[in-house]
This record gives structure tokens, sequence and C-alpha cells, in this order.
């Protein structure tokens, strides 16, 4: 078992587009689709911030191990999704696919129930296509 | 394996320091983020305790150039050594391209160093890796040590507990002062982009 999917230049055009649509459009600041290995496959933002791209995942990818270790103390599989919020700053992880994860940086101006919404929808678009 | 992006033409490449606790792993990350600051842009990362020892990892990432067209960024990650954190030990090996296992050279951690290694065939397995088929280098730190008078082992003990099936590169090492670090760092790329080569092409 390996944990990277090869992607194709078409597949991640295709990835960026449904991102760009759902999340960029609505206002998010950075969005990051990743393996649990920690590797970046596609990051999008809205221009307006420069954030360690590739420390964030290899946190996050440590992150969402830890908090599976979690879920699995009380009986669950895994927790599918988790949001940190911050003062300004917000982030939502979400599973996508087994070894995928949709990270996205948000701040008060996006509502967190539309943007979890917007993400549903932009992760059953993105599945679609893995 | 490695991720590569066709789009962008880029690849990132996990390379991994693991070896017994205290044994110099982050000091290995310490040296090369100070030694090679200019090439580094972004801050190494680092989650500790209070004893400063490596709760989750440290993970160092940079750029290396291009290679068949591609850019080539290379990820250091470095576990825990403390036997308590397999399961972030674990984590963190998914998805590696590369190992740098890094021994330590007191006579009193022989046994530790032994362990470690067994640690590291097992949980690769568990991934259904194997030891054998993944870029390896040897690095036996804390060569230093026996100038202050503390007991080290020969070279000749370490290849042989080691070392001796698995025949990789290895270096004498003393990451605190940086000797060899360089090195070490430099083969392990060089074998784990070379594996790739074939993928890129």
């Amino acid at each position: 078992m390996d944990f990277t999917i090869d992607f194709t230049k078409e597949q991640i055009e295709a990835i960026e587009n449904v991102l760009e649509e759902e999340l960029i459009e609505l206002g998010v600041q950075s969005v990051i689709l990743m393996d649990l290995a920690g590797n970046v496959i596609v990051n999008l933002d809205s221009g307006g911030t420069s954030h360690d791209v590739f420390s964030l995942a290899a946190l996050a990818a440590g992150n969402y191990g830890a908090v599976s270790a979690m879920a699995n103390i009380i009986g669950e599989q895994e927790f599918s999704l988790l949001f940190h919020k911050g003062e300004e700053e917000s982030i939502h992880f979400s599973k996508v696919v087994d070894d995928l994860l949709l990270l996205t940086i948000f701040n008060k101006n996006v509502s967190l129930g539309f943007l979890r919404l917007k993400v549903a929808e932009a992760i059953k678009r993105i599945q679609l296509l893995v | 394996m490695a991720l590569i992006n066709p789009k962008k033409r880029e690849v990132q490449v996990k390379i991994v320091y693991y070896g017994p606790g205290r044994g110099g792993k982050t000091t290995n990350l310490e040296y090369i983020n100070r030694k090679f600051k200019k090439r580094i842009l972004n801050e190494m990362v680092t989650v500790k305790t209070y004893g400063d020892r490596t709760l989750f990892f440290d993970f160092l990432p940079f750029d290396m150039g291009e290679i068949k067209g591609h850019s080539i960024k290379i990820q250091l990650y470095t576990v825990p050594g403390q036997v308590k954190y397999n399961a972030t030990r674990r984590l963190v090996l998914r998805g590696v391209d590369g190992i740098v296992f890094v021994a330590d050279s007191m006579d009193l951690r022989r046994e530790m160093n032994i362990r470690s290694l067994q640690n590291l065939k097992e949980n690769l397995e568990s991934f259904n890796k194997n030891i054998n088929n993944i870029p390896l280098v040897m690095q036996y730190n804390k060569r230093d040590l026996s100038e202050e008078g503390i007991p080290i082992l020969p070279i000749e003990t370490l290849q042989k507990d080691m070392n001796s099936q698995l025949n990789a590169p290895y270096f004498q090492a003393s990451a605190i002062t940086g000797e060899n670090v360089t090195a070490t760092m430099k083969k392990i790329i060089a074998l784990t982009v070379s594996s790739l080569r074939k993928k890129l092409e």
C-alpha cells in the first residue's frame, strides 16, 4: 500500500477549476489539496496571502493522524472533518477520499456554515475526478 | 513514492531521519538549516516537548534545483526517537522516499540502535515496504565524543550490528560540529533522486 496517487495534468487542472469555482470565489484565502504523506497536490489562493503551504501540509497530515488516533480511542474510525478557529483566520480540514485531505483557510468574512456546504460540494466533484 | 505534479513540473521528495532517541536527528536538521539558510525559504518546523525532545517531528523543506525539467522540492523530516512514540513514527514514514538512519556511536546505546533499526523494518513492512528496496544511508553520529574520553563503539562493531545485511553507504559524523552532516544529506538525496529518474522520463 503506497499513499501517493499519481495525477495527470488534466486531472490537476480539473481539480483547480472545481476549487476555484466552489471556494476561491466564495472568498476563502487559500485552499490546499494534499495527501496524507504531507504532499501538496493543488494549492490555490486568492492572491492576498503567502502562507508556507508545505509546512502547513506536513503539520496537517500529522494532525490528521493524531486526531484519527483519538477517534479510535472513543470507538470512531476517524473524524472526517476538523475545524480550528482563530481570532482572524480559521482552518477547515475535510477528507476527500482515503488518502486526500482538503484544507481551507478563511477569515471572518466567510460563514462557516456556507463554507461547509461549499466544501462538501467541491469534495463531491473532486471524488469524480480522482 | 514522491509526488509528481505534471502541471507545475514539480516533484516533492520525502526524506526521513530515523533512529533512537537522543541520537542527533534533530541536530542534523538544525545544522542543515543553519548552513543552507540562504536556500531555505521557509522556517524549520519543530514540535517539541519541554525537555527539548521531539514530540511530533521536525520538518525542513528546500528547493534543490531542476532534474529532467522538473523542479525538485526536498522535504526533510525527523521522527521522534523515543520508544513510546511509535504511532507518530509510522505516521511520518507514510510516503517516505529515502531514509537516513542516525545511529548513536556511544557504547551505552548499542542495544538502542539495534532495536530502532528493527522498529524501522517493522514500520516499513506495515506499509508493505522493504528496507532493502528503499534508498538508505547510515550515519554513525557522535564520533566527536571519543575526544572527550566517552567510550564509543568502533566502526567495525557498528557496521556489523547495523549494516552487515543492508550494505548501505555509511558516514562517520558529528551532527553537533556538522562533520559529514552535509555529506550524509547529499548522499541520500542523490540515491533518492536517482531512484526517481525513471519515473520522470
